[in-house]
């Protein structure tokens, strides 16, 4: 039934202008996710919420109290088995109810990938439409946090968006957050929201207490500048803007930097006019280099914005290794490669 | 499948099972089983409080009934084997070993950087030596963040 609108992806959706939604709370990005997943069970009768762990609380405290307002029938544990939950989403989506997964962590999200690849992802298209799982939220925790090591700091954005069917959000705080989670709650393809979870408790913003939306499919400017695009998602963000500080202040280089908040589908098209003004452009995310997300975007900004092209266009990113434990700070793509990146494609450009 | 499901908590009686599980095996090349039923005391990990899904009368419960090495320290004591200070001095100087290995360990210096890119494969290839390459540069150019 094609007759009504994705309004998840509507994109003539303004962002919120949060300065005029009050009253506002102080919270943390859990606390954000908490509230939205609260109000999401509160307003959809059918929505349920399940995972390893969710029950108590959640081990990052994302559904605390949630059993207890809205009952252990709409709120409950799985057993182990991420397969198990990813199917189960698509089981209950089939039937019209809003699943909302979790995935411990996204580490774990590898014995689900042939439920989210192969079912997940293609039961509208082999159907034709007739049937479809768009009601689901798989919520998953992922990125470095300082100590993960190889199995608990796995950022697998590459994997999922390499997948047709699939709409891949990652919010960067507890304001887009809520409004990227109230949106995902209605679109009608399955969402992978992932969660960077180191900020959990350190990413704290003055959230509006009503609930708005931010449209998915669409990234945002969160910095204006006219010598250097700059993008990337989720925690990278804290990294670039120190990295576009830093280039302002040490070398007067002014970056835009860009959010694409949603990685499937992409906004490309935001992304072009900026490097269409710049004419450079630095992409930057903590998965490895190979084959990346950032390899996906500098290939579409070279095919579409070649002639306004002034310097080649960098990627900054984890090494082609496994995610090592005692050597994550350097491993990571900090704000001085990033610094060193722009520095050096401005050069490049002069 | 063979299998058997044993206290396994009980130090003897799990010898007794697997004894049987691996003449079982031997004798028959068949896979067995052995399901040894237990309780966790501690914390899931260090990142776990217990307390939040469970009483701790349930986790003292457990400990005080059916603890193996209790029960085990037990066992020897009703013998004659050992007596309380003998489990004292043994505790105490297994602790000292422990300690000891972990200072020691604490004092070990940390591996190369180089070896950041080792394991991967078994030959290094070429994009990982520049990847190698690009990180030592980058270290070397900001020195004081690093």
């Amino acid at each position: 039934n094609q007759s009504t609108v994705n309004t998840a992806y509507d994109r003539t959706l303004p962002d919120p202008d949060y300065s005029s939604l009050k009253p506002q709370t102080s919270l943390n990005l859990f606390s954000s996710i908490n509230a939205s997943l609260s109000h999401i069970l509160e307003t959809n009768p059918s929505s349920v919420l399940f995972g390893e762990d969710v029950a108590f609380g959640g081990v990052f405290r994302c559904s605390q109290n949630l059993r207890e307002q809205h009952g252990s029938h709409r709120v409950f544990n799985t057993p182990l088995s991420e397969n198990g939950i990813a199917g189960m989403a698509i089981g209950y989506a089939s039937m019209g109810g809003l699943a909302i997964a979790e995935i411990q962590f996204a580490d774990y999200i590898f014995p689900a990938i042939d439920q989210i690849v192969n079912e997940m992802a293609k039961m509208r298209y082999r159907s034709g439409s007739q049937w479809d799982c768009g009601s689901i939220i798989l919520r998953t925790p992922c990125g470095a946090v300082g100590h993960g090591g190889h199995y608990h700091s796995q950022s697998p954005e590459a994997y999922l968006t390499h997948t047709p069917g699939l709409c891949v959000v990652m919010p960067r705080g507890p304001r887009c957050a809520k409004g990227l989670l109230l949106s995902a709650a209605e679109c009608k393809d399955p969402v992978i929201f992932l969660e960077p979870k180191i900020l959990y408790r350190s990413a704290v913003e003055d959230v509006p207490d009503e609930p708005y939306k931010i449209p998915l499919g669409k990234a945002e400017i969160i910095r204006s500048g006219t010598d250097v695009t700059v993008v990337g998602w989720g925690s990278q963000l804290r990294v670039l803007e120190k990295a576009c500080n830093l280039a302002s202040e040490k070398f007067g280089i002014e970056c835009e930097l860009i959010d694409l908040r949603t990685l499937l589908p992409w906004d490309a098209e935001t992304v072009i006019q900026s490097v269409e003004k710049t004419g450079k452009l630095v992409v930057s995310h903590e998965a490895p280099i190979t084959c990346g997300f950032g390899a996906e975007v500098v290939s579409t900004i070279q095919e579409k914005c070649f002639l306004s092209l002034e310097a080649p266009l960098k990627r900054v990113c984890g090494y082609d290794t496994p995610f090592p434990l005692v050597f994550e700070k350097y491993y990571v793509p900090d704000e001085w490669k990033n610094l060193d990146a722009i520095k050096e494609v401005v050069e490049f450009a002069q | 499948m063979a299998s058997i499901r044993v206290d396994g908590n009980d130090v003897f009686a799990v010898h007794a099972a697997t004894r049987e599980a691996r003449a079982y095996a031997v004798s028959n090349s068949a896979p067995v089983l052995i399901e040894a039923m237990t309780y966790r005391q501690g914390h899931h990990s260090t990142s776990d409080d217990s307390t939040r899904y469970r009483d701790s009368d349930e986790v003292d419960s457990f400990s005080n009934q059916s603890d193996p090495l209790k029960r085990l320290n037990k066992f020897f004591e009703e013998h004659g084997w050992m007596d309380s200070d003998d489990v004292a001095a043994m505790e105490n100087q297994e602790r000292k070993e422990v300690l000891k290995s972990m200072e020691s360990a604490e004092k070990r210096s940390k591996p190369k950087l180089s070896t950041l890119f080792e394991d991967v494969y078994y030959d290094k290839p070429d994009h990982l030596i520049n990847q190698e390459k690009e990180l030592m540069e980058h270290i070397k150019k900001y020195s004081e963040q690093y």
